[in-house]
C-alpha cells in the first residue's frame, strides 16, 4: 500500500490549503435541465452534481403508492467516467443503500401527506466524484425540490466531517477521505438543527464527534446560504424586465379589443 | 408488501413511549433477552445462531479461495451478504436483495471493516494471485425487530469462530483459528415522539419515527453509525445514543466473548 501522505501540517494547514473547519468552494445553480420540473447542479470542490426531479406525479409501479403519503424515491447514480477507474454502470450495493438514506432524509422534510398515491423522483447524477459525493447530491437535491415546487418544511444541507492526522476537520477532499480515520457524513435541517442522515464510519471518540458536529452544524448554516442564494437567482426578475413585460400584455390586449371593435 | 399496524396499537405504544413505558414492559435501555450460540454449522468455516429476543438469525463464515482486488493484490477479501428469507417474515419477498437487506449487510459490514476486526492483509496466498475470500453470510430465521444488531452479533460471534482451512481446503499446514482482533459492539436505538430506546422490537420498529445505530470499540470510540427511517434526532440525542451504545456494547461484549 502506498506511504500515507501527510494530510495536515504542524499549523493546521491541509493538503489543498485549507484550515480545519474550512468548506471547499461551492457553487449551485438551480434550474439547470429543461424537461425536468426542478433541477440543479452543483461544483463541490472537484465534485459535479446534477439533480432533476419529477413530480408529484402518479406512482409506478402502482402497488408501491401509499394511499395517504407521498412516496420520495431518490436514485444516486455514478457516471462510469466519475471516479478514476472506470466504474461499472447501473446500481451498486453503495448507491443502493445511499438512495435509501437519502430518500428517507427528503421524507422527512417533504409534506408528504399533501399528494397521497403520488411520487416525487429524484435522479441524481454524479458526473464528477471527488470525496463527499453523497452531501454533495444531498445539497443539490435539496435546491432541486424547491425548484420544482416541492413543498417542504426546509432545505436540508449536507456536510460532512471527518479526522485526519488526528484532527477532527470538514468536509474531506480525495486524499482526506482515503488515509483519513474517519468520516461522518450528515444532513441537517439548518434551522432547527435537526439531523436527519447520519452515517459514519472509522474511528472516533465521543468528545471527537461532538467537536465535529458543531463544526457540521456551522457549515450546514453556510450552505443553506448558497441554497438560497441559488433560488434567489433562478427566480430573481429585474423590475425593468417585470414592467415592459406588463406593458407588452397590455399592448395585446388593446389590440384584441380593437380586433374585435 | 407493507406491514400493516392497527392504530390502537400504534397509539398504545405511542402513550407508552411518552410515559417512559415499553409495550412489553422493558426498560428504556433494557435489551431483549440475548443468546449466542457459535459453532452452530458445522459445514461453515465459523458459524453462530443468534436469539436477540424473537429476532433469530444465523451467520455463516464460508473460505473460498479467489483473486483480490486489484488494489489489494496481497490482501485476502471480506464480503458481508444478508438474506432476508421469505419464511422469515410475511413482507419478506423472494428475488435479488433489496434496499433493507442491502444495507443490512453494508451497515453490518461496516462496523468490522473499520475496526479491522479481521486483518484481511494476513489473508494473502500468492500476491496477486490467490487469496482468501471470506464470506459472512447473515440468513434471517425469523424477524422480530433489530436486525442491525442481531446481525453485528452473529457476525462477530461466527467470526471468532472461524478457522482458516489451511489443511482441508489447500492441503498444506495446520487449521488454524481466525485471528479477530476487536470486538465491534452494535447498539440501535429508535427514536417514537421524544422518547429514546435500545433494541426496538418488530411493533416498535414499525411505527418509530427515527433509528439510530452506533457501533462502538471496546476502547468506546465510535465505529460505525447508521441513522435511518424518517424522522430526525438532535445533536443531544446523538450524543444520548452514543454514550448509549458504549455503556451497553460493554454488557453485550461479555456475553458474546463468554458464549
Amino acid at each position: 500500500m502506498a506511504e500515507t501522505p501527510k494530510l495536515i501540517d504542524s499549523k493546521g494547514k491541509r493538503l489543498d490549503g485549507r484550515k480545519a473547519n474550512e468548506l471547499r468552494p461551492l457553487t449551485i445553480e438551480a434550474g439547470t435541465l429543461k424537461r425536468a420540473d426542478g433541477s440543479a447542479y452543483l461544483e463541490w470542490g472537484n465534485n459535479k452534481v446534477m439533480a432533476a426531479v419529477y413530480g408529484p406525479r402518479e406512482c409506478h409501479p402502482r402497488h408501491m403508492a401509499h394511499p395517504a403519503r407521498a412516496l420520495v424515491r431518490v436514485t444516486y447514480n455514478m457516471a462510469s467516467f466519475s471516479v478514476g477507474d472506470r466504474k461499472r454502470p447501473g446500481p451498486d450495493r453503495r448507491s443502493t443503500e445511499i438512495s435509501k438514506v437519502t430518500s428517507e432524509a427528503f421524507a422527512s422534510v417533504v409534506f408528504l401527506e399533501q399528494f397521497p398515491r403520488s411520487s416525487i423522483d429524484v435522479f441524481v447524477e454524479i458526473l464528477q466524484a471527488d470525496a463527499g459525493t453523497r452531501v454533495a447530491a444531498l445539497t443539490a437535491v435539496a435546491v432541486a425540490l424547491a425548484d420544482a415546487g416541492i413543498p417542504m418544511k426546509s432545505l436540508l444541507a449536507g456536510v460532512a466531517f471527518g479526522k485526519i492526522g488526528g484532527t477532527v476537520v470538514l468536509d474531506l477532499g480525495k486524499d482526506e477521505d482515503n488515509y483519513g480515520e474517519a468520516d461522518v457524513p450528515l444532513a441537517i435541517i439548518p434551522r432547527t438543527e435537526e439531523i436527519v442522515l447520519l452515517q459514519m464510519d472509522g474511528d472516533l471518540t465521543a468528545k471527537e464527534f461532538q467537536k465535529g458536529m458543531k463544526m457540521a452544524i456551522a457549515a450546514a448554516k453556510e450552505i443553506y446560504e448558497v441554497q438560497k442564494d441559488a433560488l434567489k437567482r433562478r427566480y430573481a426578475v429585474s423590475v425593468e424586465a417585470l414592467e415592459a413585460e406588463e406593458g407588452a400584455e397590455e399592448e395585446l390586449k388593446e389590440e384584441t379589443v380593437e380586433e374585435e371593435a | 408488501m407493507v406491514e400493516v399496524v392497527h392504530e390502537l396499537t400504534r397509539t398504545h405504544i405511542q402513550r407508552l413511549a411518552e410515559m417512559g413505558k415499553r409495550i412489553d414492559g422493558r426498560d428504556l435501555e433494557e435489551h431483549r433477552p440475548l443468546t449466542v450460540e457459535k459453532g452452530y454449522i458445522e459445514s461453515a468455516e465459523g458459524s453462530a445462531r443468534v436469539h436477540l429476543g424473537a429476532t433469530d438469525l444465523l451467520v455463516g463464515v464460508k473460505m473460498e479461495l479467489g483473486s483480490p482486488y486489484a488494489d489489494r493484490p496481497e490482501s485476502g477479501v471480506l464480503i458481508v451478504v444478508a438474506e432476508l428469507r421469505p419464511g422469515a417474515s410475511p413482507t419478506f419477498e423472494l428475488g435479488p436483495p433489496k434496499p433493507p437487506a442491502i444495507e443490512l449487510a453494508r451497515v453490518v459490514d461496516r462496523g468490522i471493516r473499520s475496526t479491522d476486526t479481521v486483518d484481511v492483509s494476513k489473508l494473502g496466498i500468492e500476491p496477486g494471485e490467490k487469496v482468501w475470500l471470506l464470506f459472512v453470510d447473515i440468513h434471517i430465521l425469523d424477524y422480530e425487530g433489530n436486525l442491525f444488531d442481531a446481525g453485528n452479533y452473529a457476525a462477530l460471534a461466527a467470526l471468532m469462530n472461524t478457522t482458516i482451512p489451511n489443511a482441508t481446503k489447500l492441503g498444506e499446514g495446520k487449521d488454524a483459528p481466525l485471528e479477530v482482533k476487536h470486538q465491534p459492539i452494535s447498539v440501535t436505538a429508535a427514536k417514537i415522539g421524544e422518547t429514546i430506546f435500545i433494541d426496538p422490537s418488530l411493533e416498535e420498529e414499525r411505527i418509530a419515527d427515527a433509528r439510530l445505530t452506533v457501533v462502538t470499540d471496546e476502547k468506546g470510540h465510535i465505529r460505525a453509525m447508521q441513522k435511518g427511517l424518517t424522522g430526525s434526532f438532535t445533536v443531544d440525542e446523538v450524543n444520548q445514543v452514543v454514550a448509549l451504545s458504549q455503556k451497553i456494547g460493554k454488557e453485550i461484549r461479555k456475553t458474546i466473548a463468554e458464549a
